[in-house]
Formats: structure tokens, C-alpha cells, sequence
């Protein structure tokens, strides 16, 4: 750690990986009712449960946007923080709006537009402390030195700011709604999102690899011209159904098959960059980390993407647990791994000690990582076998859900595999570090 | 990516093409917004009621069980098209008693099967909500879902 400030970051990565183990232990509450539909039927419905889930999930990747921006700001723009303080208040009403609302929810208070439940005054707390965020690494920004890294990153974030507004905007026409609904949600994880994504892997990558920094932005804008280029027009996969003009199947179609290269560029490009560095970084866990985010997202976000993307198989298989499979593993893998790796990677500099815990960090990874996939496999049968009965030959649906037991408690099983990675992973970051990498690895100079 | 791509070319293609593709997808979704107020959508139909039967099915978070159109929750059946599963086609007024019925009725209670809370609807309120689903029942979605099942 280069610069005092960097240190901001780390109460970002805690709230972070509170909220992290929160959104789980919704998610195996919500994944209970599945099995036993009873289950707390009376104290919390399950719409209450699967809000909390979502919403944590959102909110505690966001802190760790912000928690990443503000670690790599500094060594990016050779500049300490622009206001320190400012990022404290910045994370207390951010942290605040995101509990109230948590709060809220077990009492019924939310709108109701799904992953855009926060009331009002929420969403304007929320705007705020965001706009906070980008005041101050902005200010940090312009200050300093502009490098492909920064600059992509804040494009991302800034463009996230822009079309978070189509937030405040709820038509009363459904099919107009739900338009624009999808100029929030998919532009952010299938747009600028992606330009987050792809700025912070550059970032691990430049670090740990030692590869030339010319060579991986480059590949960076490269990138995030695909992204965007295949992403915005992709979102037309959502406009199928919803009461928008037929020219969408084509043009959904085409649009959000070439989502895939993006992804797959990403692996290519993480790999490549491993293989052809010469620096042998101490933290192999962050390495894995950075080398296992774009794979799973690849898998996730691309391959179960475009499994169920073409509008004519879309036509059976949308709005069924096939979307559930991708939702969980695009999400596990683009957004999830990529903050649990920046944070393996940090950790040991903001607590200043050597890699630490690298083996329990490590068991983590594949365990969670094993455990999301095959929640993804079981959830991807179910969405088959859902999609037949219910689709194809036009069973009931409550009918077709009492065939999918089986699926729903393997799926509970991962949950609570994914549960056990994560206390393995939260004691890695945060428990005593006693397992310092021995001295035998390559010299400390290697690390930035 | 090939050697003769600079760094400085690649981030003006980035630049260039995310706009290209940024102004056709804004003008793609005019269309598609004057699309549904006129074509797609019943406009004049979408009267108080079916607005504020809008704001019912958000206030009671509906989206987070049910589906509409295909997305929600996915955990209780699609509701774009109950309408029609109910047989309000043919027969309106049976249809919106059933539902009523059906949705007054809730929680079943019943061992092993999936509970729908009991929402303290109004008989306003409550009209105004199947007045909102057989409003969505109208719009002209390209046939989707393929059967009645939702």
C-alpha cells in the first residue's frame, strides 16, 4: 500500500461482506420454502425473503465498487484520495439507506418494481452518497494521472449514476414501464457493469502479472468496445414479450449472442496474461480469484446467457428456472468473484502483513465456486423440465413445480455448501493472519 | 488483439462504436415506447383503475412470487395472462369472482403447499387489481406464453 488513503477501502469491504453473509442467509431462508412451503409462511412470506436476498446482493456489490475504486484510485492517479472523510460519510448513508431499507422490507414498507423496491427516499439517500463516490474519485481523478484503468472505471461508474435515474420513472403503462425498467437493469449488469468488470481484472491483472501496462489496456478497450457494442442492442432479449415491436427477436437475437465475445475475450485475456507474465505475485489467492471470475462469468453470463437468448427457444424457456441458473451463476461469477478477489487481493496490504490464510482462502474458492455450479446445474434441470411440462405440453403450473422437488433441495444442498465457503472466506479476510506465506516465495519487491 | 492495433485506436473504436450503438438503441426504444402507446397497448383503456390497480400489485410486491410477462419471481404462477386462464374471455364477471374469491381466501394453509399471504384489499382495491391484470391480459405481446398455463 502505496498511499494512505487506499485504507478507506477496507470499511467498505467489511459492510460489504456483512451484507455478503446476510443476502446468503436470505437466500437459504427463501431456498427453505421451496422445500417445505410452510416454512415461516406466517412470519415472513417468501416475497419478503427473496426482496431481501436480491436487494443485499445489489447493494453489498456496490460497496464494493466503491471499495475497489477507492483502493486503485490512488496507485492509478499517483494521487491520495480527494477527500477521505467525505468517503466515510459517503459509506455511512450509503450503509444507512441500504439497512433502512432492509429493515423496511420485514415490515412491508418498499415499492414495488422488482430489484427497485426502495422507497422513495431511499433511492434519493442512495443517489446522494453515490454522487459523493463520484465527487471524490473523480476530484482524485482529474488530480492525477489518467491511465486506461481509471478512466474506464469512472466511465463505468458514471454511466451506472446515469441510467440508475430511469429508476424514478414508473409509468403507469406496464409495457412502457418495463421498457425502461430494463434501461437500469440490464444496462448495468450487461453494460457499464461490464466496464467495472473488465477495469478491475485489468487492474489485478497489471499487478500480479507484471505483463506491460500498454499491452492490457489495449485489450481493455478492446473489451469494453465489445461489451457495449454487443450489450446495448442485447438488450432486446428482454424487449420479446413485453408488448414491443417483433423486430426485437432479430435483433435480440443476433445482438445478444455476440454478448459471448466479451466473456470469452475476458478468459483469453486473464489467461494469457497470466501465462505470459513473468512476475510470480505472492497472493496465488487473488491470482486464482483473478483467473476464476472471468471463467465462471464466461460460463454464467455467456454460455447460460446465450442458452436461453434466441428468441425462439426464449419463447418456451423465459420466465422459468432456466432463468434462475444463469441469474445465479452470471451474478456469482462476473460480480461476486471479481469483488471477492479484489478483496483477497487488498486485504493483506490494508492490514499491512504478507498474503495470508492462502489456503484456507483458496478451499473457499473452489468450494463456493463448486457449490454455485452445480446450484446452477440443478436449477438448470429444473428450468428444462419446467419448460416442458409447463411450455410445452401446457401443464398447470403448480402442477409442474410439485415435479421439481428433487432439484429444489439439491439446490438447498449447494446452499448450504455455498454457506460453509463463505464463513471460510470471511474468517480468511478478516480472522488473524497466521499463515503468511513463507519467505521462500519470490521477494516482497515483486508486489506492488 | 493484432499488433497493428494501437492502444489509442482501440480506445477511439470504443468510443466511437459505444456511441453509434448507444443513439440506435435510443432510437430503437422511441419507436418501441410510441409502438406501445399506440399499437401495442390499450391506451384509452388504461383508465384510474387500471392505474391504480397498478400501484395495488406494487404496493403488496407481488413481483417477488409472482411473475408478469416472465419476470418476477418465479416462484407462483405468471399473472399476464391469469385473465384468460380464469375464462375471462368469455365470461368476465364469473372470472373476476373467482379471482376475487381465490385471492380472498388466501392463506390455504394447506400442509406442503406454497402459501399466498392474505392481502387486506378493499373491494376498490380490489377491482382495480383484475382490472390491472385484464388490462395486461390485452396487451399484444407476440403470443407469448405459448399455452394458457402461463
Amino acid at each position: 500500500m502505496k498511499y494512505e488513503t487506499q485504507k478507506v477501502a477496507q470499511p467498505f469491504f467489511m459492510v460489504a461482506m456483512a451484507l455478503f453473509a446476510l443476502q446468503i442467509v436470505f437466500g437459504l431462508l427463501a431456498a427453505t420454502v421451496y422445500i417445505a412451503p410452510n416454512f415461516m409462511a406466517d412470519l415472513m412470506p417468501f416475497n419478503i425473503m427473496r426482496v431481501s436476498h436480491t436487494n443485499l446482493l445489489i447493494v453489498w456489490l456496490l460497496l464494493g465498487f466503491m471499495g475497489a475504486t477507492y483502493y486503485l484510485m490512488p496507485e492509478e492517479a499517483e494521487q491520495e484520495i480527494h477527500s477521505p472523510g467525505l468517503a466515510y460519510l459517503q459509506l455511512g448513508i450509503f450503509a444507512f439507506a441500504g439497512a433502512a431499507a432492509l429493515v423496511g422490507y420485514q415490515f412491508g414498507i418498499h415499492e414495488g418494481r422488482e430489484f427497485l423496491e426502495q422507497p422513495f427516499w431511499i433511492k434519493v439517500l442512495i443517489t446522494i452518497s453515490y454522487l459523493m463516490f463520484l465527487f471524490n474519485t473523480s476530484m482524485t481523478l482529474l488530480k492525477g494521472r489518467k491511465t486506461a484503468i481509471n478512466l474506464v472505471l469512472m466511465l463505468g461508474l458514471w454511466l451506472a449514476a446515469v441510467f440508475w435515474l430511469f429508476a424514478f420513472y414508473n409509468p403507469s403503462n406496464l409495457a412502457v414501464d418495463k421498457l425502461y425498467w430494463w434501461w437500469v437493469v440490464h444496462l448495468w449488469v450487461e453494460g457499464v457493469w461490464e466496464l467495472i468488470m473488465a477495469s478491475l481484472l485489468g487492474y489485478l491483472l497489471i499487478k500480479m502479472s507484471g505483463v506491460d501496462r500498454e499491452v492490457i489496456e489495449k485489450w481493455l478497450y478492446v473489451i469494453v468496445g465489445l461489451s457495449l457494442f454487443s450489450g446495448l442492442l442485447g438488450t432486446g432479449h428482454h424487449y420479446y414479450w413485453i408488448g414491443a415491436p417483433s423486430y426485437w427477436q432479430p435483433i435480440g437475437s443476433i445482438f445478444s449472442t455476440l454478448e459471448v465475445i466479451p466473456f470469452f475475450a475476458m478468459v483469453v485475456f486473464a489467461f494469457y496474461m497470466f501465462w505470459k507474465g513473468s512476475r510470480n505475485h505472492p497472493n496465488k489467492a487473488a491470482m486464482l480469484w483473478a483467473l476464476g471470475c472471468p471463467t465462471i462469468a464466461f460460463f454464467g453470463a455467456g454460455v447460460w446467457g446465450f442458452m436461453h437468448t434466441l428468441s425462439f427457444i426464449n419463447y418456451y424457456t423465459h420466465g422459468t428456472q432456466v432463468t434462475a441458473a444463469h441469474g445465479h451463476l452470471a451474478f456469482y461469477g462476473a460480480y461476486v468473484m471479481l469483488i471477492l478477489g479484489i478483496i483477497t487481493y487488498a486485504m493483506p496490504q490494508l492490514r499491512r502483513v504478507q498474503p495470508y490464510n492462502q489456503v484456507l482462502n483458496m478451499w473457499g474458492f473452489w468450494i463456493m465456486t463448486s457449490a454455485m455450479c452445480f446450484m446452477t446445474f440443478t436449477l438448470t434441470f429444473a428450468g428444462v423440465v419446467q419448460t416442458h411440462l409447463q411450455r410445452v405440453l401446457g401443464m398447470n403450473y403448480m402442477e409442474v413445480q410439485s415435479q421439481l422437488d428433487l432439484f429444489y433441495v439439491m439446490r438447498l444442498g449447494s446452499g448450504v455448501a455455498v454457506t460453509l465457503a463463505a464463513v471460510m472466506l470471511l474468517y480468511s479476510f478478516f480472522g488473524p493472519s497466521r499463515e503468511q506465506v513463507p519467505a521462500t516465495s519470490k521477494p516482497l519487491t515483486a508486489a506492488e | 488483439m493484432t499488433e497493428g492495433l494501437t492502444k489509442a485506436a482501440a480506445r477511439n473504436i470504443f468510443y466511437g462504436g459505444s456511441l453509434f450503438f448507444f443513439l440506435l438503441f435510443t432510437a430503437l426504444t422511441a419507436h418501441s415506447h410510441w409502438y406501445m402507446v399506440n399499437t401495442s397497448t390499450d391506451s384509452e383503456g388504461l383508465t384510474d383503475s387500471v392505474e391504480l390497480g397498478k400501484h395495488v400489485w406494487e404496493e403488496n410486491m407481488c413481483i417477488n412470487c409472482h411473475s408478469i410477462m416472465g419476470e418476477g419471481a418465479y416462484f407462483a404462477p405468471e399473472l399476464a395472462n391469469v385473465w384468460e386462464r380464469y375464462g375471462g374471455h368469455d365470461n368476465p364477471e364469473g372470472a373476476r369472482m373467482a379471482l376475487t374469491a381465490w385471492m380472498r381466501a388466501q392463506p390455504t394453509g394447506a400442509e406442503g403447499r406454497r402459501q399466498m399471504p392474505y392481502f387486506d384489499l378493499s373491494d376498490e382495491e380490489m377491482n382495480a387489481l383484475i382490472d390491472f391484470l385484464k388490462w395486461t391480459d390485452s396487451i399484444d405481446d407476440q403470443d407469448w406464453p405459448p399455452h394458457p398455463a402461463g
